[in-house]
C-alpha cells in the first residue's frame, strides 16, 4: 500500500517535469519556426488561419527584402563589421591578454583592475558621447582637409565594437593565461627566442581553445547588437538589426507582412546556424567566462 | 643593433599593450567621463551653447513626472525579471542536472536559443506573439476556448509592461540555466546518496543540499539580472512598443536616449544616464548586502 502511494507521487513527479519542459520547449520553438513560416508566406495568408502550413515557397518576400529593403547591402556592412571588429579584437586584446596576465611591471596591476572596471561601463549609456565625440572629430578634419567621415564609417564602427568588447575579452583570456605554466616561456628562452617569438610561436598557438570562445560570444554580440549602430551609422551604411528595425516599421506601417519575417529570418539564421553547430562549445566556454550581461 | 634584455622586455610590453589601453580609453573611459561631466551643463549637444548648471538637471528630475513613470517601469521590470527569470532557471537547471531526463540535452539546446537573437529579432517575434488579431498568444487562448483571456498585449496600457517582462523573460532564462547547472553540476554525488539514505525528498534535498551551495553563484547573477535588465529592457522596449502606449513602457534608459538625441536636451539626458547608473551599482551593492550567508565551503 505504502509502496504504491509512492511510486504515485513518483510519476505525477515525473509528469510534472516533463510537462515543465515540453511547455518551455514549445514557447521557444512555436515562435521561431512560426517566422521561418511566416517567411515563405504570401501576403493573403497572413489574413487567414495564422497556424495554416505556408501555401508554398514564396521565395518574392526576399527578394523584395534583399532588394527592396535594401537587406542585402546591410547584410554586407554586417558581415564587413562583424569581420573587421573580431579581427581588430583579437590582434588588439590577445597580445594584450598577454603581457597583462604574465608579465609583473610598473603599474601592471593598476592596469590590469582598470580594464576589469570597463566591465561595468555599459554600452547604452557612452552611445551618445561617443557619437558628439565623432561628430566633434568629423567637423574638425572639415576645418583641416575637405572630408573627414569618422560617422557612417564602417571600419569606425568595427573599431569601437572591439573597444567594447575588449574588457570582457581580456578578463577572459588572460584567466586562461594565467593558468598556463611558466615551463613553456623558460623553454623558448633557453632556445633562444625573443619575446615576440614566445609570444607568437609558443604562446597565443596554446589560447586556441579561448581564441575561438572569444570569437563565437564577440561574433553573436556585434552581429546582433543595434544600439551603437544606429547612433553611428545614421546614414546609409546600416548593419542589419538597425535595417530590420526599419523594414518592420515601414512593412507594418503597409502591412505587407512577407518582407518582414523574411528579414527577421536574415537575421537570425546566420545565428541559429552557427550555434547549431557549435552549441557545445558556446555553452560550456560560457561557464568558462562565467560573465556577459 | 643589440638591445639589452631590460629594454627589449620594455619594448615588448609597451608595444603589446599600448593599443588596447588607447582604445579602451578613448572609446569607452573619457565617453563615460563625458556622460558625468555633461550632466552638469545645460547643453543641446550641437549647438554651442553651452551652460554650466551645476546639480540644476539633477534638481528638475525629481519633478519631471515623465522619468517618474520611467523609473517606476524600470524597477518593476527588474524586480519581476529578476524574479521570475531566478526560479524558472533555478528550476529547469536542477531538473535538467538531477533527473534522469529523455532528451535532456535536447532541452538544454533549444533553452538557449533565445539567447542567441539580435533583441531586434526578439522585438519582432513578441510583436507577432502579442499581435491582437492573428497573434500566437490570442490564438492559442482562442483554440483551447480562453477567449476571455484575449488582450491587446501591446495596447492596454496596465498590462504592457508585464507583456516587455515576458519576452525578458523568454529571452534570460535559457543562460542563467546554463550558468545554474554548471554550478549544480560540481555539488558532490554523495551528498545527495546520503541524503537519499536518510530519507529526504527530492524537494528537502533542493532546498538542503542545492539552493545553498549555489547560493553563491545566484548572488553574482542577481548583479547581472540589474545590469542585463537595464540594458535589454531599454533595446526591446526601444524596437518594440518605443516606450509607448503615452508612455506606460517607456524605461530609464529609452527616456535618457529620448532626451539626449530626440529632445536635444544633452545635458539632462546625460544626469538620467548618471542617476541610472549610480542606482543600478547601489541596487546591485544592496542586495548583494543582504542576501550575503555564510559561504558553504564542499
Amino acid at each position: 500500500m505504502k509502496k504504491s502511494k509512492g511510486l504515485k507521487t513518483e510519476s505525477f513527479y515525473k509528469i510534472f517535469i516533463y510537462v515543465a519542459l515540453i511547455a518551455l520547449a514549445t514557447s521557444i520553438i512555436i515562435p521561431v519556426v512560426w517566422i521561418l513560416f511566416a517567411s515563405i508566406k504570401e501576403n493573403s495568408e497572413f489574413y487567414g488561419n495564422p497556424w495554416a502550413i505556408p501555401d508554398g515557397f514564396h521565395y518574392q518576400n526576399f527578394v523584395e527584402a534583399f532588394v527592396e529593403a535594401r537587406m542585402g547591402d546591410y547584410l554586407f556592412n554586417s558581415i564587413i563589421v562583424t569581420g573587421l571588429a573580431i579581427v581588430f579584437l583579437l590582434v588588439i586584446a590577445l597580445p594584450a591578454s598577454y603581457v597583462l596576465s604574465r608579465f609583473r611591471f610598473f603599474g601592471s596591476k593598476f592596469l590590469n583592475s582598470f580594464v576589469k572596471a570597463g566591465l561595468f561601463i555599459n554600452v547604452s549609456y557612452i552611445a551618445v558621447p561617443i557619437f558628439l565625440m565623432l561628430l566633434d572629430w568629423d567637423s574638425l578634419m572639415q576645418t583641416m582637409f575637405d572630408g573627414g567621415s569618422f560617422l557612417n564609417n564602417r571600419v569606425m564602427l568595427a573599431l569601437i565594437y572591439a573597444s567594447t568588447a575588449l574588457p570582457f575579452t581580456i578578463f577572459l583570456l588572460s584567466s586562461y593565461f594565467e593558468t598556463l605554466p611558466s615551463d613553456f616561456e623558460e623553454a623558448a628562452s633557453i632556445d633562444g627566442a625573443g619575446y615576440f617569438k614566445t609570444m607568437f610561436s609558443v604562446m597565443l598557438p596554446m589560447a586556441k581553445p579561448s581564441i575561438i570562445i572569444v570569437i563565437l560570444f564577440n561574433f553573436l554580440l556585434f552581429w546582433n547588437e543595434y544600439i551603437l549602430a544606429l547612433t553611428l551609422m545614421p546614414g546609409e551604411n546600416k548593419t542589419l538589426p538597425v535595417g530590420l528595425l526599419n523594414l518592420m516599421a515601414a512593412e507594418r506601417a503597409a502591412a505587407n507582412y512577407g518582407p518582414m519575417y523574411a528579414g527577421m529570418v536574415i537575421v537570425m539564421l546566420p545565428t541559429l546556424i552557427l550555434y547549431i553547430i557549435v552549441q557545445k562549445r558556446l555553452t560550456q566556454g560560457m561557464t568558462v567566462g562565467g560573465l556577459k550581461g | 643593433m643589440y638591445l639589452s634584455k631590460t629594454k627589449a622586455r620594455n619594448i615588448f610590453i609597451g608595444v603589446c599593450i599600448t593599443p588596447a589601453i588607447l582604445l579602451f580609453v578613448i572609446f569607452m573611459v573619457i565617453p563615460t567621463i563625458d556622460v558625468f561631466r555633461m550632466s552638469l551643463y545645460s547643453w543641446g549637444g550641437f549647438s554651442n551653447q553651452k551652460q554650466f548648471v551645476g546639480f540644476d538637471n539633477f534638481k528638475f528630475l525629481w519633478n519631471d513626472m515623465d522619468f517618474i513613470q520611467s523609473f517606476q517601469n524600470s524597477i518593476l521590470l527588474i524586480v519581476i525579471v529578476a524574479l521570475v527569470t531566478l526560479v524558472v532557471a533555478v528550476f529547469f537547471a536542477a531538473i535538467l542536472t538531477k533527473e534522469r531526463i529523455i532528451g535532456g540535452n535536447f532541452f538544454r539546446v533549444i533553452f538557449y536559443i533565445p539567447n542567441i537573437l539580435s533583441i531586434v529579432v526578439i522585438a519582432g517575434i513578441f510583436s507577432a506573439v502579442y499581435a491582437p488579431s492573428n497573434g500566437l498568444l490570442n490564438s492559442v487562448f482562442a483554440v483551447l476556448n480562453l477567449d476571455f483571456w484575449q488582450q491587446k498585449w501591446l495596447g492596454n496600457q496596465q498590462i504592457v509592461i508585464y507583456s516587455v517582462a515576458g519576452a525578458l523573460v523568454w529571452q534570460a532564462i535559457g543562460y542563467y540555466m546554463v550558468m545554474y547547472m554548471s554550478s549544480m553540476a560540481s555539488i558532490p554525488a554523495s551528498y545527495y546518496e546520503a541524503a537519499s539514505l536518510e530519507g529526504a525528498s527530492p524537494f528537502r534535498q533542493f532546498f538542503d543540499i542545492t539552493l545553498p551551495l549555489i547560493w553563491n553563484n545566484i548572488r553574482t547573477t542577481l548583479t547581472f539580472y540589474i545590469i542585463s535588465t537595464v540594458n535589454l529592457s531599454f533595446l526591446l522596449v526601444t524596437a518594440m512598443t518605443g516606450g509607448g502606449p503615452d508612455g506606460s513602457t517607456e524605461v530609464f534608459l529609452s527616456y535618457m536616449y529620448e532626451q539626449a538625441y530626440g529632445n536635444s536636451t544633452y545635458g539632462y539626458g546625460m544626469a538620467i544616464g548618471v542617476v541610472v547608473f549610480l542606482f543600478s551599482f547601489a541596487l546591485a551593492a544592496i542586495i548583494s548586502h543582504i542576501t550575503k550567508r555564510d559561504v558553504l565551503e564542499y
